[in-house]
């Protein structure tokens, strides 16, 4: 086994580096920060964490593919790589959703928990081994339960935090179960090495009781139906930068995490793609939740009039179509899946961004909150028409060509004829469904006044308006050239 | 020929500085929408006079976009879409000009009118799917906020269905388009392409595949029963939105049936062939039908422009080269005439009297209070009801001539359709306009002109008038202007497949 | 003259558009203006009559020009005896009609222009040779009848108007099926070509029998409509009867004929064994107009109802006569030629006798404040001789007494018919006694008797207008009686090859 400690060092330069900025932002704000008021110490914060992450981000770009190392514990191939950066370009999103934000008590911490979660999304991304895989989704998951309990003066925030933490252990123990079992059958931590096991001896009940495990662990973290019971509380109750993070940064380390556990590593028992519906593999499982997810999400979607809610039910219904991609991953490559990933990361942040200034400025829960925002602030109307056209899939935005591109391989996989043929068919026709509450939203954004006489006029900090920007920038450019992402593949 | 994709270029920086220059003023959000709608059209007309007719797809852009999905950023033109680029051209002038009273968040409306028509455009030229597609959807969103925020009636309702209904359609469309791109094994999205692709269908895949498609497209078109959004749609919407709504957006629908759905799989034309056919003739009567009794001006309207588009529908069912050229004559046709009736009923009269019941305006002796707007109506109704002289006649009479050789009773019961839209254009006209007439109402309405003076027809009225009547005078008159460029485009490769499927 | 006949057509409409563009000139211009225009047809027509040759075969004056390439549509305009002796009617009729309207006050320059849009159009049709103007002008001259009636008319207007309109479009609707069928499988338009096409049998081989059959009906329904023919007249009483006085006289002077000439110039020639095989059922209908008009005026006790049923009588003579020869079985060449002389010379005669009819109506209710019921009047003749003159003369010529120009027509029809149809001709004749009932009836309550108190008040006799609008009308009459010759001249050689091409 190389096991060179040098190479392990370069090529974890980025999460050295996020480690290390997060004990210095607390460390900033403990020297410097006592008696300044908060908005002070959490622009303060805010600026060593944003200059954290790019340092990361270069880093990260500097390190480069080198594929596998330290005995193929990590790997960095192009798709650990783009998730990499993929990640810490979100996370420094949320950065700028916080800066718009309701301003809590510790603002350091807070940042530097953003920041230790993101070194937990890298590390997810480069994770090429079982115990590096747990480790680093259990250092994601417990800031990210953090964050979504951090503001301690509201009770639910406080419950989201909960509720998070006691589904998220939950499917913690179903994960540790499962690979403790692929461990007993195998005798392999590592993927490339348990594949190559598998490959030997082939389907029977104990590897399928383990993907079973696995599978219930990656419901959960994908707030995947019928796992997604924790999503619509923990996205009303948290944070909002906190429900940013959860919905876009972790959504994409955690398919990185499991589109590898998955293909690289458990694709011996996938089954047979084309007729996903005989029970032979993980494909099986994946197109159940798929399909569970979209009807779920979409259909209870319609019934919200909370907008954070709503936006928690779109995702899972989103959840559901990823799960589309981790099945095509097989044909296309990661590259599709990722786009759709990093894309949706974007819009979700934006939305959540747009939030969090008109929580700051009033409140933000029921959709009709939104009422009169064009006329408001025309910035915030507009980039929010952006992001919720993307998640809703119109062209040319960013959301639409990931779908496309799904719907597209999910066809040439079995035909049109195959339980994937009807899956996909059943999700154009829920993308169709979902305009409706995507067009409540907007309507109450753009169309509906503004309750009372006199609409007050949002101020929005220049990060957060940089940010939203910048999000919307993306989401076109993105929407306009996929092949920018796509050839990096 | 080749500045055609600036047309696309040019309204979506339209929008975009309309957008800006709503924030100043007004009236320099309109300056620039109308100098946007005005150049685009420009480039539409000089390209139609350099215009050889021929029966080739000529090519104006192809990049690779999306090589990994074999998607590129195809655009071209032939007599076809040049003949919808003029019209979108006019269209999109005069709405500009019926738009012009618009005072409440100008820059957004005329924003989201340039993008729409960027949109239309784009569909327009597209040669790839994944395009057509794309400006497809482009085209739809507009219209909801159009519709949502500056629309009459009941808006938010009319604007949310038509919107649904559009992307119930766009959805079958996509897929339909993704059946053939992936199960045919097609390597790209080219039309061309996708058509060979398709050929490797099975026959009842292709069959499916077709009414997937044909559905989807015709939902926009307004076929029968998909129909319902569009006189809903069409009542709630502004008046610059309601003609470009009937007058290019209903088009689009007809013209995916024609470009993409009929071409690529002419066996599963062959199959649905009577179905259509015999949906378009019940949408042609039954929406006849129902404008014969509406109580709404507006509706009379809408349900008149379902009633015509069922033309277009029928001379696409029909396939053969007289009913698909008589479609397309059509398609433009009524992209004029629909444009002035809703011109007239939604600007002139209902900004005025702010009803728009029949029963009201009868009482009123509106020919006396708004002279231009009467006679603008009258020329427009005489039109929309097949005048000769007029545009909607060479089109209704070469779908009549094509339809007939398909189907003699198709044409009997066609010929129905023309009474009844006869019957009630003229009932429109007369109760609305003409409601006092009589030798005894001509002395209370001078009283009523001096009581209750309207705001007289201002001059962008005028012009987008006087321009929409020169063009349905003008193809009436000269259907061999647009029709020379429309029959050498149906002996395209690409387009010839069509009669091979339908004539059996 | 190269395009003499553009110039006929388009005089009329250059005047409207310069009315239409011309919003402040005084009425009294406007009227004079457009009588002008409106008279330019006919010294054009006399221009044309001097150099046509009516013993030319085939269409003289010819203008033919591609138009609509993808249709095979050209402007082709041609003249023969029957479209002169019509076109000269409408240059006869049209001045007369806009005399006639002279005191309308409300809006006369839309009502003229109106009126010279209607006299282009009816000029168009009857010199049209290609369906497609053809139909343009046929359809047109919808337009401006439609808001002649309805603008002007009297209380039921509207509803009378909508309905004149909706009955001719529907018939038109299928007319144009018809013809869109014909394209189809002959891929022109002309009504030459399809004439020689239906001569040589040539539409038989490429259409067949029964969907030939459905073309026919659909270019019948059309043209029934308008004339009308039995049953189809239901609009026609109402309309004729709320139409300004103008509008009338125009109405049954001019649109009924292009009916009649729709008959002869496209449904014979192009559907001969068609109408041949449907003429027993049409010759009843045609009869059934006789009599039922005659009879059905009989019962009319408002005077402009009355002159609008006789005018479904006298109009169905021509039909007769046109369904009689296309019926009949045997080769009777003398009949047939008696017969369809008789019925070109009822179309011309019954346009002078019905409008100059219209016109007494329109100054008996114009002089009684608006009454026009038979009883309203009596003793006319003694308050205003002039007048009972004139109108003497116009009642009679209608009613066929021999003399005036009325009998030569319907003696000839008669004697056309009971040689092809001697059991129609017989019954036809009891349409002749009511006719003659009626009309004497109408002369003898109005203008004899004792004077009714609407008469004795204020009943001027004709003034200088009138006498004007009527002179020329009734001239013709008592000219055309004496020596029929004048106009029979025009069209026998054409009747002559008619029946020589008779199938």
């Amino acid at each position: 086994m190389n096991t060179s400690y040098a190479q392990l060092a370069h090529a974890l330069q980025p999460e050295i580096i996020l480690a290390d900025g997060a004990v210095l932002v607390i460390a900033f704000d403990l020297i410097f920060g006592r008696h300044r008021p908060l908005a002070t110490r959490l622009a303060a914060s805010l600026a060593l964490g944003a200059l954290t992450l790019v340092a990361a981000f270069i880093a990260s770009v500097f390190v480069g593919p080198i594929g596998g190392f330290y005995g193929e514990s990590f790997v960095l191939d192009s798709f650990a790589l783009a998730t990499r950066g993929g990640v810490i370009v979100l996370a420094l999103l949320t950065l700028g959703v916080a800066a718009g934000a309701k301003v809590m008590r510790n603002p350091a911490e807070y940042v530097a928990l953003i920041l230790f979660a993101t070194t937990g999304f890298t590390l997810m991304a480069a994770a090429n081994h079982l115990l590096i895989a747990f480790a680093s989704l259990e250092l994601a998951s417990l800031s990210l339960y953090l964050l979504a309990g951090f503001d301690k003066d509201r009770r639910e925030s406080a419950e989201a935090g909960l509720k998070y933490f006691l589904l998220g252990a939950l499917a913690t123990a179903f994960l540790l179960f499962g690979f403790s079992l692929i461990y007993g059958m195998t005798g392999e931590l590592a993927l490339p090495r348990i594949a190559a096991v598998l490959a030997q001896c082939g389907m029977s009940p104990l590897p399928a009781l383990a993907l079973v495990m696995v599978m219930v662990a990656f419901g959960f973290k994908a707030a995947a139906a019928p796992f997604h019971l924790w999503a619509p509380d923990a996205y009303e109750g948290a944070p909002t930068p906190s429900a940013a993070l959860i919905a876009s940064a972790s959504k994409l380390a955690g398919f990185t995490l499991f589109t590898r556990l998955l293909w690289p590593g458990l694709g011996a028992l996938a089954g047979d793609s084309s007729h996903a519906l005989n029970p032979g593999g993980w494909i099986t499982i994946v197109v159940l939740l798929a399909g569970a997810s979209l009807l779920i999400g979409n259909l209870a979607a319609l019934a919200q009039t909370n907008l954070r809610r709503l936006l928690a039910y779109s995702a899972i219904a989103h959840a559901g179509v990823m799960m589309l991609g981790v099945v095509t991953a097989s044909l296309a490559g990661p590259g599709p899946l990722f786009y759709y990933l990093f894309t949706y990361g974007i819009a979700t942040a934006g939305a959540f961004g747009v939030i969090a200034v008109l929580e700051r400025n009033g409140g933000c829960q029921k959709i009709t909150d939104l009422a009169g925002l064009s006329r408001r602030s025309p910035l915030l109307a507009g980039t929010l028409a952006i992001f919720i056209l993307s998640l809703a899939g119109i062209p040319p935005l960013a959301g639409f060509f990931g779908k496309f591109t799904f719907f597209a391989l999910m066809l040439r996989i079995g035909g049109i004829a195959s339980p994937t043929g009807a899956l996909t068919l059943l999700a154009i026709a829920l993308s169709a469904v979902s305009l409706y509450y995507y067009l409540v939203v907007l309507k109450q954004a753009l169309v509906e006044p503004f309750a009372s006489e006199k609409p007050t006029r949002i101020h929005v900090p220049a990060a957060t308006a940089l940010t939203l920007l910048a999000a919307t920038a993306l989401i076109i450019g993105l929407g306009l050239c996929p092949s920018l992402l796509l050839t990096f593949f | 020929m080749n500045l055609l994709p600036c047309t696309i270029y040019l309204s979506f920086a339209g929008a975009v500085l309309a957008l800006v220059a709503g924030m100043k003023s007004s009236a320099a959000a309109r300056a620039v929408a109308l100098l946007t709608a005005v150049s685009s059209w420009g480039i539409a007309l000089y390209a139609a006079f350099g215009f050889t007719p021929s029966s080739e797809f000529l090519t104006l852009v192809n990049v690779p976009w999306i090589p990994q999905f074999g998607i590129n950023y195809h655009l071209a033109s032939d007599g076809i879409s040049l003949t919808l680029l003029v019209l979108t051209g006019l269209a999109a002038t005069c709405g500009v000009l019926f738009s012009w009273n618009i005072e409440e968040r100008t820059g957004e409306f005329f924003a989201f009118y340039l993008a729409l028509i960027g949109g239309v455009y784009g569909v327009f030229l597209s040669a790839d799917a994944f395009v057509f597609f794309v400006f497809y959807e482009i085209a739809i969103v507009p219209k909801y906020f159009l519709i949502a925020n500056w629309g009459s009636t009941n808006r938010q309702y009319g604007a949310m269905k038509l919107a649904l209904y559009s992307f119930a359609g766009s959805a079958l469309v996509l897929a339909g388009l993704l059946w053939i791109y992936s199960t045919g094994y097609a390597s790209s999205f080219g039309l061309d392409q996708l058509a060979q692709g398709a050929a490797t269908l099975s026959q009842g895949a292709q069959i499916t595949v077709f009414a997937l498609l044909f559905t989807g497209f015709a939902v926009l078109a307004g076929m029968f029963p998909f129909h319902t959004w569009a006189p809903t749609g069409h009542v709630a919407a502004p008046t610059g939105a309601s003609m470009l709504l009937a007058g290019v957006v209903m088009k689009l629908g007809a013209y995916g049936c024609l470009r993409v759905a009929m071409p690529l799989l002419p066996a599963g034309l062959d199959f649905w062939q009577p179905v259509i056919a015999g949906l378009a003739i019940t949408g042609i009567l039954y929406a006849g039908l129902v404008a014969l009794v509406q109580d709404d001006f507006k509706f009379v309207i809408g349900y008149s422009s379902v009633s015509h588009m069922g033309f277009v529908l029928l001379g696409l069912a029909a396939a053969n080269p007289s009913a698909v050229a008589g479609a397309v004559l059509q398609m433009f046709s009524h992209g004029v005439i629909a444009g002035l009736l809703f011109a007239v009923v939604g600007r002139m009269v209902y900004e005025r009297t702010h009803t728009r019941q029949l029963d009201e305006l009868k009482k009123l002796p509106l020919h006396r209070l708004l002279p231009f707007a009467a006679v603008v109506f009258v020329i427009a109704g005489l039109a929309s009801m097949g005048m000769p002289g007029f545009s909607g006649f060479p089109a209704e009479l070469t779908i009549l001539i094509g339809v007939w050789n398909y189907s003699a009773i198709l044409g009997v019961l066609a010929a129905l359709g023309v009474f009844i839209a006869a019957a009630f254009t003229l009932r429109v006209i007369q109760v609305s306009f003409f409601g006092q007439s009589g030798s005894r109402a001509v002395a209370q309405s001078s009283d009523a002109a001096h009581n209750h003076p309207l705001p007289p027809i201002t001059w962008p009225e005028k012009t987008g008038a006087f321009l929409l009547l020169a063009a349905t005078l003008l193809i009436g008159l000269k259907p061999d202007l647009l029709l020379d460029w429309i029959v050498p485009s149906l002996q395209s490769p690409l387009m010839k497949v069509i009669f091979h499927g339908g004539a059996r | 003259m190269k395009c003499l006949l553009s110039t006929l057509i388009l005089t009329p409409w250059v005047g409207a558009l310069l009315l239409a563009f011309t919003p402040r000139l005084s009425p009294r211009v406007t009227r004079t203006l457009a009588l002008l225009f409106s008279l330019s047809t006919l010294g054009l027509v006399a221009f044309a009559w001097s150099g046509f040759d009516p013993a030319a075969p085939g269409y003289q004056f010819v203008e033919q020009h591609a138009w609509i390439k993808f249709l095979n549509v050209s402007y082709h305009l041609g003249l023969d005896g029957m479209s002169l002796g019509l076109v000269a009617l409408t240059g006869l009729i049209a001045p007369t009609a806009l005399l006639a309207s002279w005191k309308i006050e409300r809006d006369p320059r839309l009502f003229n222009l109106l009126f010279l849009f209607l006299q282009g159009a009816a000029i168009g049709v009857f010199l049209a040779l290609n369906f497609f103007p053809w139909f343009i002008c046929w359809e047109l001259s919808l337009v401006p009848a439609f808001f002649l009636i309805k603008l002007w008319g009297g209380p039921c207007a509207s509803r009378a108007a909508y309905q004149f309109v909706v009955y001719t479009i529907g018939g038109s609707a299928f007319m144009l099926l018809a013809f869109a069928a014909l394209f189809a499988a002959t891929g022109t338009f002309d009504f030459v070509e399809l004439a020689a096409l239906a001569r040589d049998g040539g539409l038989a081989t490429v259409i067949p029998s029964p969907a030939l059959g459905t073309i026919f009906i659909g270019v019948l329904l059309g043209l029934a409509v308008k004339v009308p023919l039995f049953p189809f007249h239901t609009w026609l009483p109402s309309a004729y009867s709320e139409a300004p006085t103008a509008a009338s006289m125009f109405l049954t002077g001019i649109m009924s004929k292009m009916g009649v000439y729709g008959f002869l110039r496209i449904l014979w020639p192009l559907f001969p064994s068609q109408l041949h095989a449907a003429a027993p059922l049409l010759l009843g209908l045609a009869l059934a107009g006789v009599v039922f008009g005659a009879f059905a005026a009989l019962a009319q006790t408002d005077l402009k109802r009355m002159v609008a049923y006789s005018s479904i009588n006298h109009v169905s003579y021509c039909l007769l006569a046109l369904f009689a020869v296309a019926g009949s079985s045997s080769f009777n060449p003398d009949a047939s030629t008696a017969a369809l002389s008789g019925a070109l010379l009822q179309m011309f005669n019954h346009g002078l006798s019905a409008s100059a009819l219209f016109f007494c109506v329109g100054i008996l209710e114009n002089r009684s404040g608006g009454k026009r019921g038979l009883l309203d009047f009596g003793g006319v003749r003694t308050a205003a001789p002039v007048f009972a003159g004139f109108c003497g003369i116009a009642l009679f010529s209608s009613l066929g007494l021999p003399g005036l120009n009325g009998f030569v027509g319907e003696f000839l029809v008669f004697r056309g018919v009971f040689g092809l149809a001697p059991w129609t001709a017989a019954i036809g004749c009891l349409g002749l006694f009511a006719t003659a009932f009626f009309l004497l009836t109408f002369w003898q309550r109005v203008f004899h008797g004792p004077q009714s108190p609407a008469v004795a008040s204020r009943f001027r006799d004709l003034s200088m207008l009138e006498t004007i609008t009527l002179v020329p009308a009734v001239t013709l009459m008592v000219v055309l009686g004496v020596c029929p010759q004048l106009l029979v001249s025009l069209f026998n050689p054409l009747v002559t090859a008619w029946v020589v091409h008779l199938p």
